[in-house]
């Protein structure tokens, strides 16, 4: 169940006046959102409105250039933050030479593992069972997207920043994506996926947060984006 | 050990990076054979009289070893920077760092260490002298993880930059200049007679410095590089 | 707030900054060139002949005092690179990145300076004396930071990443130092000694001491010039540089 009656709970994740820019280009922001348990939100947008960038503030790569992240109610730091985030990159984090088991194996080893799961059945979990001994490079990117949605599910975290998590998946796989959501978000854990509007999460309604591209010519003021928090 | 600790974490990076050393391990071969070229260039330059040779020949094999460890530095954070790794690894829970340090020990073991073995036959190539041959695998050992330290923090700054490599030469080079001159040093003055444990010394010093200060203004760098 | 915290921010300030700056460059350039050229006379006309070089060594007085604004350039720029870094203040990263090149100037006037003494004083245009080779070392370490800073695109991240490689570079400083001197006595027993001022006639000594006024002036002159251009680099879009774009365009065309 995904839906309204999460409000009474306190926020995993908020996002006051959050805002970031580059060399005084204005990326996002200023955004004001909060994620609770068993939430999944979309964050929509066009090709370099800075979704990617808004997931790499949130997991703490970044630093913002105004504005407050809480986490619990804390304000957050990295140190705070790591145990409790896993991202889901454009790049996916994947080393090519090693098997789909070995960087799963890897990704364990790092960040520990959940409960009751293992590298083995992680991979199974993405539909990936006969290919663990595979070489990462020798899998087309659809596979190499399962696997990295493997480590994903294998983190022991509670909350997900993922970058476009529908890239590259065909129709089974993109099933597998709101499968893994839906399961995630009833078991008390929150996502916060990005997509330029292809396909969506489909379970129930999911809160929407539209990021709009920054025009290039440079005012005194630009128009400040407001994350519209939905309700 | 519990998966997720530290010490998992950082025998977890230790054995992914020697399994992808090992599944390329032609490519380790590289500065073993570049050290050789340069090496054997300096007779073709110079001329093949053994006492000019054996007056440089610690000098050479030290540049040459410096050099190809600088070709080398490359590999250390390329490939987990292009692939999403890197920023794994500042995502972990654990001390940058620490897992930085492991990164550098293992980079250190399987790029230095074979140039290390290989030093003597060098040696004997420039006919190198008995009494220093012993002198200069010291030094080595000392100086080489001292500039795969130093070197590191060096690759921090400039990871993700495509044709970095005239940059980061020009930023290790202020670094290596202490380094050459006491390890080759060293072997100098061994070879003149004279006392040769001072700046062996200043090397032991200056390396254990720089086990503990290295890999921390490495993570620092690393950090500014990805903001 | 106290009241120096509050001239702090003010000062600090990129529009007063850049209105100080261009206030007091022209001046520091100016009493610089006239201090400078008082010096140069001093020394090349009225400071008597040396016993052993003759003429020779007065060269001195362009040589020393370029090599002092190249360590002094070097550590305002480590002072200012640290101050960045902990405080990540704007001015800090533009006076550290401005410095750089001045700082990077004198070294290579010191080098090409000392290389021209060298002919006559040792019969050779380089030569591997401690300080050379110090100095030499020091000009790569400039040249680092420029091309860190220069490689970047991000300003900010490059002011960060150039003043972090500052930081290590001034730990560095006194190591290469001292190993280079060790390395000197290792291989020539004798180091040729540069004579210092204690030792120097009065009269040799004003035009070097006037002469390193002077070259402070001048750094200071340059660096507030160069800090002003980095200023409107940085804060292009803002208001402040708008109107004073503005006002310069009205003036041009009125």
């Amino acid at each position: 169940m995904s839906g309204t009656d999460h409000h009474d709970r306190p926020a995993l994740l908020e996002a006051q006046a959050l805002a970031f820019a580059r060399n005084d280009e204005p990326i996002f922001g200023p955004l004001d959102f909060a994620l609770h348990a068993g939430e999944v939100v979309l964050i929509e947008g066009d090709n370099g409105a800075g979704k990617s960038t808004l997931l790499r503030v949130l997991s703490g790569l970044l630093a913002p250039s105004s504005g407050e992240i809480r986490l619990h109610g804390e304000p957050l730091t990295l140190a705070r933050l790591s145990p409790q985030v896993a991202l889901l990159s454009h790049q996916g984090g994947l080393k090519p030479e090693l098997t789909a088991l070995e960087n799963l194996r890897f990704a364990a080893g790092l960040h520990g593992q959940r409960a009751g799961m293992s590298a083995g059945t992680a991979l199974a979990g993405v539909g990936l069972e006969g290919y663990a001994d595979v070489p990462t490079r020798q899998l087309s990117a659809g596979q190499k997207k399962r696997v990295v949605l493997a480590r994903v599910l294998l983190a022991p975290v509670g909350l997900w920043l993922l970058d476009e998590p529908y890239a590259n998946l065909d129709l089974d796989g993109i099933k597998l994506v709101n499968r893994l959501l839906e399961r995630h978000a009833n078991g008390g854990g929150a996502a916060l996926i990005t997509s330029h509007g292809a396909y969506a999460y489909t379970s129930g309604t999911p809160r929407r947060i539209p990021l709009q591209a920054h025009s290039a010519s440079r005012t005194a003021d630009t128009g400040a984006i407001d994350g519209a928090a939905a309700r | 050990m519990k998966p997720g600790s530290l010490p998992a974490a950082c025998a977890a990076l230790m054995r992914r990076d020697l399994t992808l050393v090992w599944r390329r391990r032609g490519d380790a071969l590289n500065p073993i054979l570049f050290a050789l070229i340069v090496v054997a260039l300096f007779p073709l330059g110079v001329g093949p009289e053994p006492e000019q040779l054996r007056r440089m020949s610690a000098g050479v094999i030290f540049v040459a070893i410096l050099l190809a460890g600088l070709l080398a530095l490359d590999t250390l954070f390329r490939s987990d920077y292009e692939d999403g790794s890197l920023e794994q690894l500042v995502l972990s829970r654990h001390p940058l760092s620490l897992l930085l340090g492991c990164r550098i020990a293992v980079h250190w073991l399987t790029t230095a260490l074979p140039l290390i073995i290989v030093a003597p036959l060098l040696g004997e190539l420039l006919h190198l002298a008995d009494a220093v041959r012993w002198v200069m695998v010291c030094a080595l050992l000392l100086s080489t993880p001292l500039l795969s330290l130093l070197g590191a923090v060096c690759v921090a700054l400039t990871v993700g930059m495509h044709r970095s490599g005239m940059l980061l030469a020009l930023l290790v080079l202020p670094l290596y200049v202490p380094v050459l001159i006491f390890g080759a040093g060293a072997c100098n003055a061994a070879q003149m007679g004279l006392p040769y444990a001072a700046p062996l010394l200043w090397l032991g010093a200056a390396l254990v410095m720089a086990l503990v200060v290295a890999p921390l203004a490495c993570a620092a760098a690393l950090r500014i590089s990805l903001s | 707030m106290n009241a120096l915290t509050l001239w702090f921010h003010k000062t600090g300030s990129p529009p007063t900054f850049y209105r100080i700056a261009g206030a007091l460059a022209p001046w520091c350039f100016g009493l610089g060139l006239l201090l400078g050229l008082a010096a140069l006379y001093g020394g090349l006309l009225l400071a008597p002949r040396d016993y052993q070089q003759g003429d020779a060594y007065r060269i001195i007085f362009i040589h020393v005092p370029c090599a002092w604004m190249s360590l002094f350039a070097y550590f305002f720029m480590a002072a200012n690179a640290f101050i960045a870094l902990v405080w990540r203040i704007k001015l800090s990263e533009i006076l550290a990145m401005a410095s750089a090149p001045i700082g990077a100037a004198f070294t290579f006037i010191t080098l090409v300076t000392g290389s021209l003494w060298g002919k006559p004083m040792w019969g050779t245009w380089w030569t591997w004396d401690a300080r050379l080779t110090s100095e030499l070392v020091l000009l790569f370490i400039y040249l680092g930071i420029l091309g860190l800073y220069n490689a970047i695109e991000d300003r900010r991240q490059a002011a960060r990443a150039a003043a972090f490689l500052a930081l290590v570079g001034v730990v560095n400083l006194p190591i290469v130092h001292f190993s280079v001197n060790w390395w000197n006595t290792l291989h020539q027993g004798q180091t040729v000694r540069l004579m210092g001022p204690s030792k120097m006639d009065g009269a040799m000594l004003w035009p070097l001491l006037l002469m390193a006024l002077a070259t402070h002036l001048w750094f200071f002159g340059s660096l507030l010039a160069r800090t002003r251009v980095g200023l409107l680099e940085l804060d292009g879009g803002k208001e402040w540089v708008r109107s004073i774009a503005l006002a310069e365009g009205a003036r041009g065309n009125g």
